[in-house]
């Protein structure tokens, strides 16, 4: 789908100037105007533009904070309950900020369930797949160092658990978790490098994201029937077609976002977040924000040593392996289909995948006690069986329903009335590649 | 699309009853007591909803409660004289107000620090001049400031409330916590050993006792405007003037929120015909 689509024309004098010397436009063009989009993408592929969209509400809203933001910890409570009460607006700023933070994990998780469940990740998109899991990684770092900027209690001490993870690892451990904390514990330099790494990571994800657009660019969108694009009708152009589609998903999108912003803005956080950091006074249940649950909830469940390594690294190994596992699900997928659609086992596995996601979720907001230790272990179980077990032998020994002949054929044998017989009799063989 | 939404439905059902086993599992499993031992009362705020709004004369008597019964222990050192226009004082209402409090300031041209009696831009000056002087003036615990009191307290919902709560916008965690709070406190029952110098109140979000004394009686600030001088009215004036001091900006903050909605609902309107129109040229 790359290459030959470019229609663009400049029509003023200033812009063939400009064309011949710096084709800007004529890439935003291609880009975002005549870019040819399968004709079958549903709502859940608009998540991609809500992305982006949110990651220019975070940088905007978080460059105008920082302006009234002092990374210290004698001052950054008080700074940031200045914003709130005596900044012009800073209320909605950094309530727009804060719950912008969690409306980007909820549209980057379903972004990412849409990717698993159309096998967005298999060639030829593998790069464009592990481009995501790198800005699902920053994103992760940056959520967590902005999420300790307040310097309230959850700040300080979800700092103070988190880095702890890394002394898990022999030899190496402390001297990381000392340069990462600039000292022996959570303190001023700790608030100072995480400030400068907070406003500098998003920049980071920004570049990974063009390189992200560059990939999907290259190998085209994939679609829910998981079939090629093969000829001119089976897209239609990025512009009016997926701008508008787009569009509305956005706006629907912020009417919740604008909800939680003016209605709820602290239902997302913790109220101890309201009391300035104690070192000396530990909260009686620490837990991370939200959307770092599940991977919480995997970090506790390993209660037990594996041989050498003791029960604290592997809760440490599990965490991080939860994401790297995300890495080689191109090739750990092994079915030739692509789309769970054609795939009866898989659409189940997938959601019950889904399901004990969100269940680790809950349980990693539970205290590690009783029956929640048995329950975190066996869905961490099923969390890796899906991919390492379930993914590889499922793709040998499934049988696959038939997938459609093109992304027009689907299109057309839906609107006859689902028979995909008189579909294939209507698309052209010589219009297939 | 549709598959992917009913999928979405039965798995949001899905986890709704595992997680209610799970809670119902947790209640008989556990014999140590989690706190608080009640849950907080809901009381009907005016502030609650999307156009809720304080009652200033509910702030007004909230703030006498707060100045004449909690500010000898309680200091509120991010709110500022001034900030009390907003509960319908003048200007110069509130110079006056300032001025019964005296606030250090200086060095002046000596180099000595003198007093002087507050302005507008002052905070309520503290009941204490250090946390360690407010500890051991009061048993060893610091009485916590009020400033964000209201929005640093929350008992935990439980599932299912917390997406119940979603729903029904419910934001008022912290004034129902200090409200019950306040009116909770009772006999501790036979057999339930509570330390020394604490006060039995099964509200109590850390332990089945606490530090201070129930500080509010019948008649203990007189009210003129004829509200009733009940524990229960001061309780609910004082925790709505805490949820304020916590959260100045609430009115503004619906307001405009009720208006963006507004707006983008009308624009997704618009957009959903546009969108609509525009795709019906192709089969899709």
């Amino acid at each position: 789908m790359s290459g030959d689509h470019s229609t663009y024309v400049p029509s003023s004098g200033v812009g063939k100037w400009v064309d011949s010397r710096l084709p800007l436009p004529r890439l935003m063009h291609d880009s975002f105007v005549s870019y040819p989009v399968p004709r079958n993408l549903n709502y859940a592929y608009t998540f991609g533009g809500i992305l982006m969209v949110m990651l220019v509400v975070q940088i905007l809203t978080g460059v105008v904070l920082a302006m009234h933001y002092a990374a210290s910890t004698q001052m950054a409570f008080d700074s940031v309950e200045k914003i709130m009460r005596d900044v012009n607006s800073g209320w909605l700023l950094r309530y727009m900020h804060a719950n912008g933070a969690s409306f980007f994990f909820i549209a980057v998780y379903i972004h990412i369930f849409r990717g698993l469940y159309y096998g967005s990740y298999k060639a030829p998109r593998e790069i464009l797949w592990i481009l995501g899991v790198v800005i699902l990684l920053l994103m992760m770092a940056t959520a967590f160092m902005g999420y300790v900027l307040p310097w309230g209690q959850m700040s300080f001490w979800g700092a103070t658990v988190i880095t702890g993870f890394f002394t898990a690892f022999p030899v190496i451990g402390e001297p990381l978790q000392q340069l990462l904390l600039g000292g022996f514990a959570v303190d001023n330099p700790t608030l100072n490098r995480f400030f400068s790494l907070h406003y500098l990571l998003p920049f980071m994800i920004a570049g990974v994201v063009i390189l992200h657009v560059w990939a999907l660019h290259v190998t085209g969108q994939t679609n829910p029937t998981g079939v090629d694009v093969k000829t001119k009708t089976d897209t239609v152009a990025f512009t009016p077609y997926a701008t508008l589609k787009d569009a509305l998903a956005m706006v629907v999108f912020f009417v919740f976002f604008a909800y939680f912003i003016f209605y709820i803005p602290n239902y997302l956080g913790h109220a101890d977040n309201y009391i300035q950091a104690n070192p000396l006074v530990t909260p009686s249940h620490i837990v991370p924000e939200w959307y770092f649950l599940p991977f919480y909830a995997i970090l506790r469940a390993i209660t037990f040593n594996i041989g050498p390594i003791d029960s604290k690294l592997g809760g440490v190994l599990a965490m991080f392996g939860s994401i790297a596992v995300l890495f080689f699900l191109p090739w750990l997928d092994t079915s030739r289909v692509r789309s769970a659609v054609y795939r009866p086992w898989y659409k189940v596995f997938f959601w019950v995948f889904a399901i004990n996601a969100v269940f680790l979720g809950w349980l990693g907001s539970r205290p590690a006690e009783g029956w929640y230790v048995t329950a975190s272990q066996l869905s961490t179980l099923y969390y890796f069986a899906f991919f390492l077990i379930i993914m590889p032998l499922l793709g040998m020994i499934e049988t696959p329903r038939r997938v459609p002949n093109s992304i027009s054929e689907a299109v057309l044998s839906r609107k006859n009335g689902g028979s995909g017989q008189p579909a294939a009799a209507v698309s052209a063989p010589e219009d297939r590649a | 699309m549709k598959k992917l939404v009913s999928g979405l439905l039965s798995l949001a059902f899905l986890a709704g009853l595992a997680m209610s086993g799970a809670a119902f599992a947790q209640e008989e499993e556990h014999e140590t007591p989690h706190y608080p031992l009640h849950k907080p009362e809901h009381v009907d705020w005016s502030f609650a909803g999307p156009f809720g709004h304080y009652d200033k004369g509910q702030l007004q008597r909230g703030l006498k409660v707060y100045t004449e019964v909690c500010a000898a222990c309680h200091s509120m050192d991010r709110v500022a004289f001034r900030n009390l226009e907003d509960l319908g004082y003048s200007e110069d209402q509130v110079r006056t107000l300032a001025g019964n409090y005296e606030v250090e300031d200086g060095p002046d041209a000596g180099g000595d620090m003198f007093m002087r009696p507050a302005t507008g831009s002052d905070t309520f000056p503290a009941p204490f001049a250090n946390p360690e002087a407010a500890a051991a003036s009061n048993g060893g615990a610091v009485p916590p400031d009020f400033s964000l009191i209201a929005k640093a307290r929350a008992v935990e919902r439980g599932f299912p409330n917390f997406v119940f709560d979603i729903f029904t916008m419910y934001a008022e965690n912290g004034p129902d916590y200090i409200h019950s709070l306040l009116t909770g406190y009772e006999e501790a029952p036979e057999g339930t050993e509570i330390p020394q110098g604490t006060y039995y109140n099964p509200y109590y979000i850390n332990g089945p006792s606490l530090a201070m004394a129930p500080p509010l009686s019948e008649g203990i600030v007189t009210y003129d405007d004829g509200a009733p001088e009940t524990v229960e009215q001061y309780s609910r004036d004082v925790s709505a003037f805490l949820m304020w001091a916590a959260e100045p900006h609430l009115e503004e903050r619906k307001a405009l929120g009720f208006k963006v909605i507004v707006f983008l609902l009308i624009f997704g309107t618009l957009l959903y015909f546009t969108k609509k129109t525009i795709w019906s040229r192709i089969e899709h």
